[in-house]
């Protein structure tokens, strides 16, 4: 078996023949899925936990303060202790809330937020499922936790929470347009939904430089429509606690509360992710023409470490965001999406086809 | 892997939350107290159900996002091919999206944009 840092295509092929060869196709195929569901799960848990710890340690460092710094060195065991306090906590039962849906709705949250990380790669071979729609699968899923967030905010019978679920819908509707229109503009240039071929298309280069103008107009457009699609600040109306406690979550409690808040970070997870895969250049390295001993270099370094680091660049953008920026306010949010945002990603996607049909890109 | 990936990570998600949720059933405490399964409200006692008629102000948003949601699935398989086909392809799209720009002009003049 061949472990190659910079190519997982033949060592995921290699399990794959151990495993075909010493067992029936049958149970070859279940230890596969056990292997891949035990990673995901651990992958999954380690990067909210991390997450959870980054955004306090952000928080702490744009507020001048120092942060979590009692449990472990630097506090990095804070989110663990905060996770056995949750998961010692009370599951409170609200007396006339819905209780099918309110049960359901944390699940419906995770379970989007793991769907649609099944579709990212994450170095060349190294992919739960390559579909050849990609894209479009990713954008389909991660905008299915919305229905979790409706669900919990209906379900608990509560008014603040009623109101935060409606304010995420509203959201969720209107900036699902510019997040879709964005990704378009990419596809127009790599010709293709498959993720893994949009990143193959970017081997001389990201195309948020290779599309000139418009692609940066684009990565602007999807960071921002995704920031508010993950109800984050500014854009967090839907939990705004100064006016709605907690919005959509006020009645959850103990690990139930814990897992929509894990949610909220691994969706930032996957936003970043998706605009890294994209605009980014997902697992490959920075590349100059002309720069022969620099680009020799970079591609040294090896394809995860690119991806993670390009990953942490984006959400500390977006928790950058939420730490600078105030609040807006409903109205504001709706009249930015579709006054403003919206007729921009129409003119742009109508510009990269432009540049696309004029071979202006590189 | 192709897509009974996607049955694994369905039960790999509901196996976690599911799990986590009954090992704090068991393990966490519990103890009761008549006022504590009410709805929050400010601490004062619950007035009325939250299950109203209830003023959606987006309404009207939301019938606009559906048309223009299905739009974008439109687009999506153009967005594929416009590579390939070129001139006609922008040309067509051009004439889509002045339909559609047409359709959100209209509602931003009849004041279906308006936070009311």
């Amino acid at each position: 078996m061949r472990f190659d840092i910079y190519d997982f295509t033949s060592f995921t092929q290699d399990i794959d023949r151990l495993l075909q060869e010493n067992l029936t196709p049958f149970w070859a195929t279940v230890a596969e899925l056990t292997i891949v569901g035990v990673v995901i799960l651990a992958f999954y848990a380690l990067v909210g936990l991390f997450l959870v710890y980054a955004e306090r340690k952000v928080c702490a460092f744009m507020q001048n303060r120092l942060g979590p710094n009692r449990v472990g060195p630097f506090g990095i065991f804070q989110t663990i202790a905060d996770l056995i306090k949750l998961l010692m906590k009370e599951l409170i039962p609200i007396k006339h809330a819905d209780k099918i849906l309110f049960n359901l709705a944390p699940f419906i949250v995770i379970i989007a937020s793991f769907m649609a990380i099944a579709a990212i790669p994450f170095a060349r071979g190294l992919h739960a499922i390559d579909l050849n729609i990609g894209v479009f699968y990713v954008f389909a899923v991660s905008s299915m936790g919305v229905i979790g967030i409706l669900l919990a905010g209906w379900s608990s019978n509560n008014k603040y929470s009623l109101i935060g679920a409606m304010r995420s819908g509203a959201m969720v509707v209107s900036y699902e347009l510019s997040v879709g229109l964005s990704l378009l503009s990419i596809v127009i240039f790599a010709g293709t939904m498959q993720l893994s071929g949009i990143v193959e298309s970017q081997a001389d280069g990201w195309w948020i430089f290779k599309g000139h103008i418009p692609a940066f107009i684009a990565f602007l457009l999807f960071i921002t429509a995704s920031t508010a699609e993950t109800n984050r600040g500014p854009f967090d109306l839907a939990e705004a606690e100064s006016e709605l406690t907690a919005g959509f979550h006020t009645e959850y409690s103990g690990i139930r509360f814990a897992f929509f808040f894990l949610a909220e970070y691994m969706n930032m997870f996957i936003v970043a992710s998706i605009a890294v895969t994209i605009f980014l250049g997902g697992w490959m390295p920075l590349q100059f023409g002309g720069l022969e001993g620099f680009n020799t270099v970079m591609a040294y370094i090896p394809p995860l470490v690119w991806f993670f680091l390009k990953v942490a660049f984006v959400i500390y953008l977006m928790m950058w965001f939420k730490w600078t920026f105030p609040r807006l306010r409903i109205d504001q949010i709706l009249t930015l999406e579709w006054k403003y945002l919206l007729p921009l990603s129409l003119i742009n996607t109508v510009l990269i086809a432009l540049v696309v049909l004029l071979g202006w890109h590189f | 892997m192709s897509s009974e990936a996607l049955v694994l990570f369905f039960i790999v998600g509901t196996v976690l939350v599911g799990g986590a949720i009954l090992f704090s059933w068991y393990a966490a405490p519990r103890s009761y107290n008549p006022v504590k399964f009410e709805p929050y409200e400010c601490g004062i006692e619950v007035n009325s159900s939250a299950w109203i008629q209830f003023n959606v102000g987006y309404y009207l948003f939301a019938i606009i996002y559906l048309i223009f949601d299905v739009e974008t699935v439109f687009i999506f398989p153009w967005a594929v091919v416009m590579k390939e086909i070129g001139m006609r392809a922008f040309i067509e799209i051009l004439i889509f999206f002045f339909v559609l720009v047409l359709g959100l002009i209209y509602a931003w003049k009849k004041g279906a944009l308006k936070w009311v």
